[in-house]
């Protein structure tokens, strides 16, 4: 019915002077937008199923293609955009809630740029990562507030437990199921060459993976997927997911079709059957009962494994910050509204939530006052994309920062930001095998060692321009960072001085 | 020495290895210059069947039937590097119904053509073109 | 030192000569050939007539191979006799070489029937060595009209060479069809149609019984006139220098999967041998160059102290003529052999796969020869068919058709 015709939100541009018909376009599109025309000899395009993911793009032996903004438009219209028509045409064709993926895409402040990081100059020598040892391993748990000593005067050394991190960056949650099989594995290999972690997410851990459980933090969310005693056992540390980023308040639907082989096994489901995680979890109505948790956990691992709490930013993060140190937890993880996902509702992920960089100095702060800054440490998520982010976000307090949208990218993802189809061409968010395998991780996982290790050098550069040669002693030195472009309030709640105070 | 080995479990059956190996053949500067409407006889072959697709190309045999059966004395091997000298291949096919790899193949003329590791081909660039072209390298060059 | 002495400068003698070498560097060689040349590709012949190689490039190899494998050559020389006891062979000369191990690699010799009136023909001709071609290519013209006897793949090669350089090529055979020793009824008549349709012309089951000057008078009654008449009805192994030795013999000579003959330090190698053919157990004369090469590299390895057998030979051939391809292996056995015959027919392109007990034992593909040396393998190395998607081959030669961990130890290994 043309009432239902949307146009197609890309244009498929073939240069044929350049095009040989070689069919890979073709034969790389998992949604089909390519054709060829036996008759004619040449390619021909279905442009309603392109999701610009940039596959054909990229492996065109001619580079003959382009992927372009449709230029059909409609009449422009500052308050009633395009993609708000676009919107309204599909809920008024199918009835549903709108799906999407990735971080939220909307023109939202990211304070990130807004903040610049100082470089002493004179009196404070700047350091040359070079030539000088830099470091930057953190480690992850509760500290005490003060050096303690025993009785005959030497000084206490039994620490709760701690993650060991090379560098203060760790792969953040995605549970396989919404990522692939190949892209745990590259994840996985990545963090153990590192020195870091990554995160199994909801989905289990599958028993392939059981041999990196040193550089692995296994989470336990509110549907409780593929949580057994040995699971818990594997892993470094075990996570606790209260909420995501990208979808605060509402749990997770991994459809039935997914839940497939594997899978299936992994989080110890039936196959076929949806894996619905609830919004709550439905044993935990207080910190009281957080607190019961994390205490069955670490019952359950003899306390030897430190536990994180990740929640997403919102409204009254500092209060539930505070709440969640007293909760006996060992970690809190923050999850700020641009963080990505593997299927969210379009209007939860586009309008709920805070910004990481206004929670974590909130938090922070609020937890300095309330003196147990020591009794936690912080990990701060949601579109980290990079080493100056990373540095910004140590020198506004956190402990240690979760990427995941990065690592996809260094994986492949060229963020068409429709996980949710399950037709990832660059077999990263599929389970068709076909696809699958079109991630090989031992490219994937020198891609992602690759980035951190440029990550790590690109830190210690701008530590060693700011005079600083120890991570930790960035962490919370806000005077190493000056805001531009921004209210009193908002400097106000980072804070931090405006950039020439 | 270095010999191009594939590993199906990463091929994609994308035959990029099929354009690029053509292409550093051809001697044409340009890949749509040279093969825009042409056939391609490539060096290296993709199977299908079903979801398994793998690339296959010459083994450079330690001792390759195809240079002890060929009538001319066109194949020989040097260097660990089995060629055809095609000023003197006659054609007659023998290596194609010798190889046990279906590696070897006529080319445009009817001449007997077969991987030769991209040595010598002005468009490749120090490894086979099938190597670099491939995106998931389910094809590699290495020694084992 | 080691003495080695090949008699023949063929295929077979290059193989033998780098078969020594792979296993000896410094042992002397001598190669006794009868032919002024060096070694040539003996089936080049016909691509030279039509072409398509010349006197350069029909070297079997390069010119400084005696030199670089350091082999004396005795051009012109014939060896009329061994010794065995004396270990030594004795040339037309009189002279005599000693050895130390000795390669008989004397190939065969053009049949020539005796026909009533064979004298009066002056141009006449064999084809099989490089002289008889060029004698051939002195003796034709644009108006030369050619009777080839014999519808083999030598006539056939040979009517092929000429076609474009006389006025007319007719063959003729005893036989019924065309290139009887490897293609049944139906693939012959599918060559011999596009052969006329290239314009060769066939009298088959018919044969000169008697020749007068430039004239064929056939059995059939007709008379053919022509310019020059090439024979080649077939070839005789030379075996009588190790049979006049005491060498055990059949119809070629007699050797052990080592190319060792009967008599002590004498091997022999190439079209001068009969040897078991591996896909039927018979013992036949596999007169066919990669054959000939793969035993003598293997007599030179066990002459040279080394330990090689090759007892896999089987016939295989791998002909064209006008640009249709057939490729042929193995042996074909019948339904009351026991066989069976896969087949697929579309247009001029055929295939026959016979098998039998289970094994792929021979095919013939005519048109569509790609990748044939799969099915070749799979004769060669008795491939079961019950491990092997048989469907797949059917249909066409394919890697895919084996394991997994086959293709993973072809593909991804040093093979």
């Amino acid at each position: 019915m043309s009432l239902n015709y949307i146009t197609p939100e890309f244009e498929i541009k073939r240069n044929y002077d350049r095009c040989i018909s070689c069919r890979v376009c073709e034969r790389q599109c998992a949604n089909e937008a390519h054709i060829y025309d036996e008759d004619s000899k040449i390619m021909l395009a279905d442009e309603s199923k392109c999701v610009d993911c940039q596959r054909c793009v990229s492996l065109c032996p001619t580079h003959a293609l382009k992927i372009v903004k449709n230029e059909c438009a409609f009449r422009e219209n500052a308050n009633w955009q395009s993609d708000t028509i676009k919107e309204i045409y599909k809920q008024a064709s199918s009835g549903g809630v709108l799906l999407s993926s990735m971080g939220n895409p909307k023109p939202l402040p990211v304070y990130w740029d807004k903040m610049l990081v100082n470089a002493s100059q004179v009196t404070n020598p700047p350091i040359d990562p070079l030539r000088e040892p830099m470091e930057t391993k953190v480690f992850l748990g509760k500290k005490p507030s003060r050096p303690e000593r025993n009785a005959d005067g030497s000084l206490k050394t039994d620490l709760p437990p701690q993650l060991e991190l090379s560098m203060p960056v760790m792969f953040s949650a995605m549970s396989y199921g919404s990522i692939s099989y190949n892209a745990h594995e590259s994840l996985a290999r990545a963090a153990a060459e590192l020195g870091i972690y990554y995160n199994t997410g909801e989905g289990g851990l599958h028993e392939d993976f059981y041999a990196y459980g040193p550089n692995t933090i296994v989470q336990v969310a509110s549907g409780r997927f593929g949580v057994h005693e040995g699971y818990l056992s594997a892993g470094a540390a075990i996570e606790i997911k209260m909420g995501q980023g990208a979808k605060p308040g509402i749990g997770g639907h991994l459809p039935g079709t997914k839940i497939v082989g594997d899978v299936s096994r992994t989080r110890m489901i039936p196959e076929g059957s949806d894996a619905i995680s609830p919004a709550p979890h439905h044993d935990i109505y207080s910190i009281e009962d957080l607190r019961q948790l994390v205490y069955s956990l670490k019952e359950a691992t003899q306390y030897k494994k430190p536990v994180i709490v990740k929640v997403a930013a919102v409204h009254n993060i500092a209060a539930i910050a505070s709440g969640i140190a007293r909760s006996g937890a060992d970690i809190i993880a923050i999850d700020g509204f641009r963080g990505g996902t593997g299927a969210a509702p379009t209007r939860i992920r586009d309008n709920v939530g805070i910004p990481i960089e206004l929670a974590l100095a909130a938090v922070d702060q609020r937890l300095r006052d309330e003196g147990i800054r020591n009794d936690v440490s912080l990990v701060v998520g949601g579109s980290i994309r990079c080493a100056s982010d990373v540095v910004k976000a140590i020198a506004l307090g956190a402990d240690a920062c979760y990427v995941a949208t990065a690592a996809l990218l260094a994986l492949g993802c060229h963020l068409c930001r429709t996980c949710q189809t399950g037709k990832c061409n660059w077999g990263i968010a599929t389970q068709r095998p076909e696809l699958v395998k079109r991630l090989n991780p031992n490219i994937g996982r020198e891609r992602l060692v690759n980035l951190m290790t440029a990550w790590k050098h690109e830190i210690k550069e701008l530590m060693g321009g700011m005079g600083i040669n120890s991570i930790e002693t960035l962490r919370g030195n806000r005077l190493m960072l000056r805001g531009i472009n921004m209210t009193e309030k908002e400097l106000e709640i980072l804070g931090i001085s405006h950039a020439g105070e | 020495m270095k010999r191009i080995f594939v590993d199906e479990k990463w091929c994609l059956g994308c035959r990029l290895c099929e354009y690029n190996c053509a292409y550093s053949n051809s001697g044409v500067v340009g890949m749509s210059k040279a093969l825009k409407g042409k056939k391609i006889y490539p060096r290296i072959r993709v199977e299908e069947k079903g979801d398994t697709t793998f690339a296959v190309s010459c083994r450079h045999c330690e001792d390759p039937m195809c240079s002890k059966s060929c009538i001319a004395g066109a194949i020989t091997k040097k260097d660990g590097i089995v060629r055809v000298d095609q000023e003197k291949c006659v054609g007659c096919l023998t290596c194609v119904l010798v190889c046990p790899y279906g590696a070897i193949a006529p080319g445009e003329n009817g001449t007997a053509q077969k991987c030769e590791l991209c040595i010598g081909n002005s468009n490749s660039s120090g490894e086979p073109a099938c190597v670099g072209g491939c995106p998931n390298k389910a094809i590699v060059f290495e020694e084992r | 030192m080691k003495r080695y002495v090949i008699i023949g400068n063929g295929t077979a003698a290059v193989g033998c000569i780098e078969g020594i070498r792979s296993a000896d560097t410094d042992g002397r060689i001598v190669v006794i050939s009868a032919e002024e040349r060096r070694v040539y590709s003996r089936p080049l012949i016909s691509y030279y007539l039509e072409g398509k190689t010349d006197l350069e490039r029909i070297n079997y190899r390069p010119d400084n191979f005696y030199s670089d494998n350091k082999c004396e050559v005795l051009y012109g020389k014939k060896a009329v006799s061994i010794n065995s006891d004396a270990t030594s062979v004795e040339l037309d000369g009189g002279e005599t070489i000693e050895y130390d191990e000795l390669c008989v690699a004397t190939g065969s010799s053009p049949f020539v029937p005796p026909i009533e009136g064979a004298d009066s023909v002056k141009s006449k001709f064999s084809f099989m060595t490089l002289d008889d071609a060029l004698k051939i290519e002195k003796s034709v013209n644009k108006e030369s009209r050619v009777l080839i006897v014999g519808a083999g793949l030598i006539g056939l090669k040979c009517a092929e060479g000429l076609k474009d350089r006389v006025k007319s090529v007719v063959v003729c055979d005893l036989a019924d069809r065309v290139l009887s020793s490897i293609l049944d009824d139906e693939c012959a008549a599918i060559m011999q149609s596009h052969l006329e349709d290239n314009g060769v012309s066939f009298m088959l089951g018919d044969s000169a019984v008697r020749f007068e000057g430039n004239a064929a008078y056939m059995k059939s009654g007709k008379t053919v006139d022509f310019d020059a008449l090439v024979t080649a009805v077939g070839v005789r192994p030379n075996i009588s220098l190790v049979k006049d030795a005491g060498g055990k013999c059949g119809r070629g000579v007699t050797v052990d999967g080592r190319m060792a003959t009967s008599i002590d330090s004498i091997y022999a190698a190439g079209d001068c041998i009969e040897s078991r053919d591996a896909s039927c157990g018979d013992v036949k004369i596999m007169a066919l160059l990669p054959n000939a090469y793969m035993e003598g590299r293997c007599a030179g390895i066990n002459m040279a102290g080394g330990d090689c057998r090759f007892d896999d030979a089987f016939p295989m051939n791998s002909i064209g003529f006008f640009g249709l391809h057939a490729m042929t292996a193995g042996s074909y056995f019948s339904e009351k052999d026991g066989g069976e015959t896969f087949e697929i027919k579309k247009g001029k392109s055929i295939k026959r796969l016979f098998t039998k007990d289970g094994y792929l034992t021979g095919f013939i593909l005519i048109g569509e020869t790609e990748r044939a040396g799969i099915y070749t393998s799979m004769i060669r190395n008795r491939t079961p068919i019950a491990s092997v998607d048989y469907e797949i081959l059917k249909n066409s030669p394919k890697l895919s058709a084996f394991d997994a961990d086959y293709r993973r130890k072809a593909l991804g290994g040093v093979v």
